[in-house]
């Protein structure tokens, strides 16, 4: 099948892109991965049948254009206990620090449609602390946190979302915190009550308030290097002392110099403590 | 650390895991190359098939991981669950970008990313399977002006991969298995 494609873009008009999106709008993509975000541009045109030159005009003379643009731009992929076995050992090996806070405060940040914040949610609930917690979500992009309020999502993902929950050493079904309608599934009120969500750009906005948790998973993937350096001062910068830090299963602190201010906690899963 | 003026690819699907571990098998001592592989596995499973390579040929094989320098005399694999791209600095990204062609890592998000960085320092063998990944990635290398192999679909196991890639592809080089190892045995 031969390509839709009307037009390929190089790095360098990428980079024409991004510098004048930065300039007509608060947005700055200049710290992502290339490599993606020209996947990510190319799309964007094949879908829309623009060239080059008319993603230029749009992005300057169409201010809903640039919102548009940016939520095509990022990757949204999420799953409920996406990786199991980073719950289980949050289980085990955090919630025993948590449960001496008498309140807790947790950020998950790029959450996406909500479902790592519910899945979040559920794991504390079942462990007796989500009375005394509170859970901001925030993303950059403002359509997936209108999905993750809404908390409704497509029955036939919870088919995978139960096999992860199962794996997660969860003891019971998470069939009990949803309620089923045709092929929609609607995550119940306990829930849904301690939660915010909330929109936050990490590459420039700043500390919004103080946490013992933040997790950040599978979005520093989509950052370079000094990008993903300013992000990790951000969050120790939001953390109480001893507060934990929880990366994707492919994102790491190690050899950062910001290392020397955490503990790890799991390597396999990327979990740091702050310990000064 | 230095990094790799020149790439070499492979990719595989279903029926290639054997020769891939005889490619590098018969990989010499030192190459100037970096040699990244990219074979299509299911992430619930975990298989430790670089440490296993490793132990067996005392070298390092190793997941490419984000945003880590493509250094020469290297092997890397495709972690299994993220697409792998490459990054105009040379060094590896991953993206957890829908998959593409059933695949994710896909041969194709390789290929295609590695074609722009490296242009003609970049070369790609396709393997057997059963699906269709990777033709648009050959694609890619070939306009860019490295260089396309495709195993020849008589000696795959599954053929459905090389026949697609070699029907889209006019004149791609098609090479047998003996080629192949004997290619990789004299890389540089
Ligand atoms: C692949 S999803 C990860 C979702 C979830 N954390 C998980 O692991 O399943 C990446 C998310 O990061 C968000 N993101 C990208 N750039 C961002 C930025 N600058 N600030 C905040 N969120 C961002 C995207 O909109 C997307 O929803």
């Amino acid at each position: 099948m031969a390509k839709l494609s009307v037009s390929h873009i190089s790095f360098i008009e990428l980079q024409e892109v991004v510098d004048l999106l930065r300039k007509v709008s608060g947005y700055d993509l200049s710290g992502y991965s290339k490599s993606s975000l020209k996947r990510r541009v190319q799309r964007v045109l094949d879908l829309e049948r623009m060239d080059l030159f008319d993603l230029k005009n749009a992005i300057t003379n169409i201010e809903s254009f640039r919102g548009y643009l940016v939520n095509e731009l990022t990757v949204n992929v999420t799953e409920m206990f996406r990786d199991p076995h980073y719950y289980a050992t949050l289980r085990s090996e955090v919630v025993p620090y948590l449960e001496t806070y008498p309140s807790l405060k947790f950020w998950s940040a790029g959450c996406s449609t909500g479902e790592e914040v519910y899945s979040l949610a559920i794991l504390l609930k079942e462990v007796g602390l989500y009375d005394r917690s509170f859970i901001y979500g925030t993303d950059i992009n403002g359509n997936v946190l209108e999905t993750a309020r809404k908390a409704i999502y497509p029955l036939k993902k919870f088919k995978l979302y139960s096999e992860n929950y199962n794996a997660s050493s969860a003891q019971d079904s998470l069939s009990n915190y949803y309620t089923a309608m045709y092929d929609a599934a609607i995550i119940n009120n306990e829930i849904r009550k301690n939660i915010l969500f909330s929109q936050h750009n990490l590459a420039t906005d700043y500390i919004f308030n103080e946490f013992q948790f933040i997790s950040c998973r599978n979005v520093l993937i989509y950052f370079d290097m000094d990008l993903q350096n300013r992000v990790f001062r951000l969050f120790y910068d939001s953390l109480c002392e001893f507060g934990f830090l929880c990366l994707g299963s492919k994102e790491t602190l190690l050899n950062r110099d910001i290392m020397s201010n955490f503990k790890v906690i799991n390597k396999e899963f990327n979990i740091y403590q702050k310990i000064r | 650390m230095s990094k790799a003026a020149d790439i070499v690819l492979v990719g595989g699907s279903a029926g290639s895991y054997h020769l891939i571990v005889d490619i590098i098998e018969s990989l010499p001592p030192f190459f100037s190359s970096a040699l990244v592989v990219v074979i299509h596995r299911n992430p619930k499973f975990k298989t430790r098939l670089e440490d296993t390579l490793s132990t067996r040929l005392h070298r390092p094989i190793i997941q490419a991981g984000d945003k880590t320098a493509i250094s020469p005399n290297m092997i890397y694999f495709a972690m299994p669950g993220y697409h792998l791209l490459i990054e105009p600095d040379r060094t590896f990204s991953l993206d957890i970008s829908d998959p593409i062609q059933f695949s994710r890592p896909s041969i194709d998000v390789l290929f295609e990313s590695a074609a722009e960085v490296y242009g003609s320092r970049c070369t790609a063998l396709l393997l057997s399977g059963a699906n269709r990944d990777g033709t648009d990635g050959m694609t890619a290398i070939r306009e860019m002006g490295g260089k396309a192999m495709v195993q020849c679909p008589e000696d795959a196991q599954i053929s459905t991969m090389p026949e697609n890639a070699i029907r889209v592809n006019d004149g791609i080089d098609i090479i047998s298995d003996q080629q192949i190892i004997s290619y990789f045995r004299n890389l540089k």
